[in-house]
């Protein structure tokens, strides 16, 4: 593709004003991604793939009637093809009167610095970092990924605006194993070298051998300590089912803005522009820090131009693929952490404490009389969506507290839990000082989260059943 | 150059390289799915993508690259830089990898297909799905949704030991689902199965579900749902209708029995497996009414095809048998590590993705009763049907799953609707304890299975049909 993706896409528009006439509107986005994983497990590389990617998105809309259509290629002939098949789906199909309009030009924040560790990371690069996470283990059995993403996106609609940026994310993602027993160890970044594969490595392997000969206990509630890794995943759900705002515009969701619904420790931003997001969103609309929870009140929630229009508000540059089904999710989501306005996400470190996965912690994990503490959730599940009561498992390390102290390694628990509930006010006793940024299973979605002590958690089941 | 001239192109680029086997899929895509709400369209989507992915062994070590060309030029770089990949990996080396051998075929082979699912106009798929909505609206559903989805993919495979195949495979498929909302919580009714029923055919299946003539009655489900009494907590017998059952053969028996999984090689995202290989043919998996295979060749079931995307023929196979583990789901490197004979369940999701071992349909095959005579035979017990929620631990072991209706059974009669119904368990505990299944099977098409990094997702089927099982937890909530 020789032409620049701003050029492209003023193409596409051009094509749609001449192949449907000016009164057509149309919204463009074409984008090229070089995306590259290094997959390792028992110990060595087994899968190591690589690919270069070109997208070319439309959504039209002409005499009342809207269709959306992408193409992999960006060729004179590709452009037209799909102008003309998008044109004639839009022409054919059943009217949409809930069509928003198109985003009107708007000015759009310049990326943030590319890293050119990532952008032009090879597969020696990859199994450099991959090489250092398995040797840090030191013996024991590991598994995982180093990934490195780039994209490079321009946008332009028939109102006039266009806009352009680029995002670079590396990632990696593994676990120690000792006799059946895993420890996890993840971490999201915005420069190659902010990524250690030997301190990764390191600290999986510690959690892993604090994690061994595991015991059963009683479900039940229990005070909990959730590390990032978990927290993440409460994030994640609140992000999807919780702040969605087509979701909160079909009364399916828990949000009421202005109403203090989590505990006061809680401060939630949405916010792209941190770091691996671009600065706009498929609509154009410019994306910015967005605070959907301060000190606990439900301040806002995440809006593409058709949930906005469904309920009064204005779009907070939240639309993507799909979230004209879906709904508009924010994918940057950071839990403030306590004490500290502009807090640094920690690097990597290896607690001295084994389990914990840091000395931040491990300082929640002293103040909680007899609890548990928890490494990372899994396959955690929507069973009702309005109170958001989610059930899952533990994974990767779980531990019994007494008394302030780490007593024993424990086995893999079933929960379920209302996320909102075991948030909501007087429940969250304590906030750590460092958050950690966790990747996503997409690239450039991630989730930022210290750890936190939590009055309770409703455990439903042993390893056993 | 033809599809397969630019495979062949990468093939060789890749050998040039130094891989001593390779193989390359050029695939081209279109996929379209309509979604409507209340009564109005509320989205069209037409994409389309072509491209090729390569594949490349050197020494022990994979390596993959994609690109969205078919030039000799792109093919010919995709072959080199897959080739340069897998050097890399040598870095960390494993073992040595070898396939286990598969004849060389040149074939070609499409999925059966009356009716073309991209010919069908779109007023009228957007007209059916109106209709549904508007209809389940207009029966008391506060969210009334409808969706359909159609792939329709052509694709090459070359290989450096001299397989060329050609397949064209069409998979389309609907569903709707009405949502009721009350104070603090929602409740769904889907048809015929959350997101739908999906093949490996013609719209012909999407005619066949009827959704406009279900959507009133799941409408008032929905709502009736909402005061229903909730399931009762505690063990009791199990009636599970074929929809659930699909996916619970899906998450604690197809996914099981991966053998990527079995090896650890999908440990750090996926997980393991709770089977051990050597109790492959000896296990007790289930009650001796437990036979699930392994069949890619159902005609019209979502995980059918000719061959896999390593080019191994679909080939009918057992992975239990009168309850007992026989089989696996493998692709050749993973069926050599393991010192088994065949591969043929290996597939990738697209284009830029590497094939990895899949779930093709797996499923149940007939049992001796009928639903009617299920109920009849139960004294004590709760009737679960169609999906609302799915979890289970990373060994394939620990498992939750919610539905969207229950009803209770006494003496042998469904007596009333039951809300939030759940049930927990562990996997072979719970298919030891099936005593009764029905004969009634249906291929369910499930057209979301996640699974690899980066992930892909997958199309699987599973034959099942309604079955009960013995002293069951049921009833986990918050």
């Amino acid at each position: 593709m020789s032409a620049s993706e701003l050029d492209l896409a003023g193409r596409v528009v051009e094509l749609v004003a001449g192949l449907a006439g000016p009164d057509a509107q149309a919204e463009v986005t074409v984008g090229r991604a070089e995306l590259a994983l290094t997959r390792f497990a028992n110990s060595a590389i087994h899968q190591n793939v690589a690919e270069s990617a070109v997208e070319v998105r439309l959504r039209l809309h002409v005499e009342g009637r809207t269709a959306a259509g992408s193409a992999s290629t960006a060729t004179a002939d590709g452009l037209r093809t799909l102008v003309e098949r998008v044109l004639v789906a839009a022409r054919i199909t059943p009217p949409d009167p809930a069509w928003p309009g198109l985003a009107p030009p708007a000015p759009v924040a310049p990326s943030a610095e590319w890293d050119a560790g990532i952008a032009y990371a090879e597969p020696a690069d990859r199994a450099a970092l991959v090489r250092a996470f398995v040797d840090a283990a030191d013996g024991l059995t590991t598994a995982g990924y180093c990934r490195t993403a780039v994209r490079t996106a321009a946008f332009a609609n028939s109102a006039g605006h266009a806009a352009r940026g680029r995002t670079a994310e590396a990632a990696m993602d593994g676990i120690a194993r000792a006799g059946g027993v895993d420890g996890t160890a993840r971490h999201s970044v915005d420069r190659l070298a902010d990524l250690d594969g030997a301190a990764l490595g390191r600290r999986a392997a510690a959690k892993a051998r604090a994690a061994a000969d595991p015991v059963e206990l009683p479900p039940g509630r229990y005070p909990v300590v959730l590390e990032p890794a978990a927290v993440a995943d409460l994030l994640q759900n609140l992000a999807w089912y919780g702040f969605n705002g087509k979701r909160y515009a079909e009364r399916q969701s828990f949000a009421v803005p202005g109403v203090a619904q989590l505990d006061p420790a809680v401060t939630l931003v949405d916010d792209p522009l941190r770091g691996a997001g671009l600065p706009f969103d498929l609509e154009g609309t410019p994306t910015r820090a967005l605070t959907l929870v301060d000190a606990g009140t439900t301040r806002a929630v995440a809006h593409d131009r058709r949930s906005a229009a469904a309920t009064g508000a204005e779009s907070t540059g939240h639309a993507g693929v799909g979230s004209s089904t879906f709904g508009p999710v924010p994918h940057h989501l950071r839990l403030a952490p306590a004490g500290a306005a502009n807090p640094t996400a920690s690097t990597p470190t290896v607690s001295p404490y084994g389990a914990a996965a840091d000395a931040d912690t491990a300082a929640l994990v002293s103040r909680m009389g007899r609890g548990l503490l928890v490494s990372d959730f899994w396959y955690t599940r929507v069973l009702e969506p309005k109170s958001l009561v989610i059930t899952g498992l533990t994974r990767n390390g779980v531990w019994l507290v007494e008394d302030g102290r780490i007593t024993r390694a424990v086995r893999d628990l079933r929960f379920t839990e209302s996320y909102p509930r075991a948030l909501g006010p007087g429940s969250v006793l304590e906030v750590g000082r460092r958050t950690a940024r966790q990747p996503d299973g997409l690239d450039g979605v991630w989730w930022d989260a210290p750890s936190l002590r939590l009055a309770s958690w409703n455990f439903t089941g042993g390893a056993s059943g | 150059m033809s599809e397969f001239d630019a495979a062949a192109a990468a093939v060789q680029a890749a050998l040039d390289t130094g891989a001593r086997y390779a193989d390359a899929r050029v695939m081209h895509r279109r996929y379209e799915s309509m979604s409507a709400r209340n009564g109005e369209v509320e989205a069209l989507t037409q994409d389309e993508s072509v491209g090729l992915g390569v594949r490349a062994l050197v020494g022990s070590s994979w390596g993959f690259h994609a690109v969205p060309e078919l030039s000799d030029r792109a093919a010919r770089d995709a072959g080199h830089r897959a080739a340069r990949t897998a050097a890399a990996s040598a870095l960390v080396p494993g073992p040595q990898v070898d396939l286990v051998p598969v004849d060389p075929v040149v074939a070609s082979w499409s999925s059966p297909c009356e009716v073309d699912p991209l010919g069908v106009s779109l007023a009228v798929k957007g007209d059916l799905l109106v209709a549904a909505t508007a209809t389940m609206a207009g029966h008391g559903a506060d969210l009334a949704e409808g969706l359909y989805q159609v792939w329709d993919t052509a694709k090459w495979f070359v290989s450096s030991e001299g397989h060329r195949i050609d397949q064209h495979i069409r998979e389309c498929g609907a569903g709707i689902a009405a949502t009721s909302i009350g104070d603090g919580e929602t409740q769904r009714r889907s048809w015929p199965s959350y997101r739908g029923q999906y093949g490996t055919t013609g719209w012909e299946l999407v005619e066949s579900l009827e959704l406009t003539a279900h959507a009133a009655r799941i409408a008032e489900e929905s709502r009736e749902l909402l005061t229903a009494p909730l399931c009762p907590t505690g063990e009791t017998d199990l009636i599970l209708g074929g929809e659930q059952l699909a996916l619970q053969i899906h998450e604690s028996v197809g996914h099981a029995i991966e053998l990527d999984r079995i090896l650890g090689w999908e440990a750090a995202f996926a997980g393991t497996s709770w089977l051990d290989l050597a109790q492959l043919g000896s296990l007790r998996y289930g009650s001796d009414l437990m036979n699930i295979t392994i069949d890619p060749t159902i005609p019209g079931a979502l995980g059918s095809f000719g061959y896999d995307d390593e080019g191994s023929p679909a080939v009918k196979r057992h992975a239990v048998r009168d309850g007992r583990w026989v089989g696996v789901l493998a692709g050749r490197d993973s069926a050599a590590v393991a010192g088994l004979d065949h591969g043929g369940s290996v597939r990738a999701d697209g284009w830029a993705r590497l094939p990895m071992v899949r779930m093709t349909n797996v499923g149940l095959e007939p049992g001796p009763h009928t639903l009617e005579e299920i109920v009849a035979a139960t004294d004590n017990g709760v009737l679960m049907d169609v999906n609302r929620s799915w979890s289970i631990d990373d060994k394939r072991l620990n498992f939750q799953f919610g539905c969207e209706i229950g009803w209770e059974i006494r003496n042998g009669r469904r007596v009333r609707m039951l809300r939030n119904p759940t049930y927990t368990g562990i996997g072979p505990l719970f298919w030891r304890s099936m005593d009764m299944l029905s004969s009634e099977i249906v291929s369910w098409g499930t057209p979301n299975c996640g699974k690899g990094q980066p992930g892909q997702v997958g199309h699987t089927g599973h034959p099942a049909a309604p079955a009960r099982f013995r002293n069951v937890r049921l009833g986990v909530r918050a």
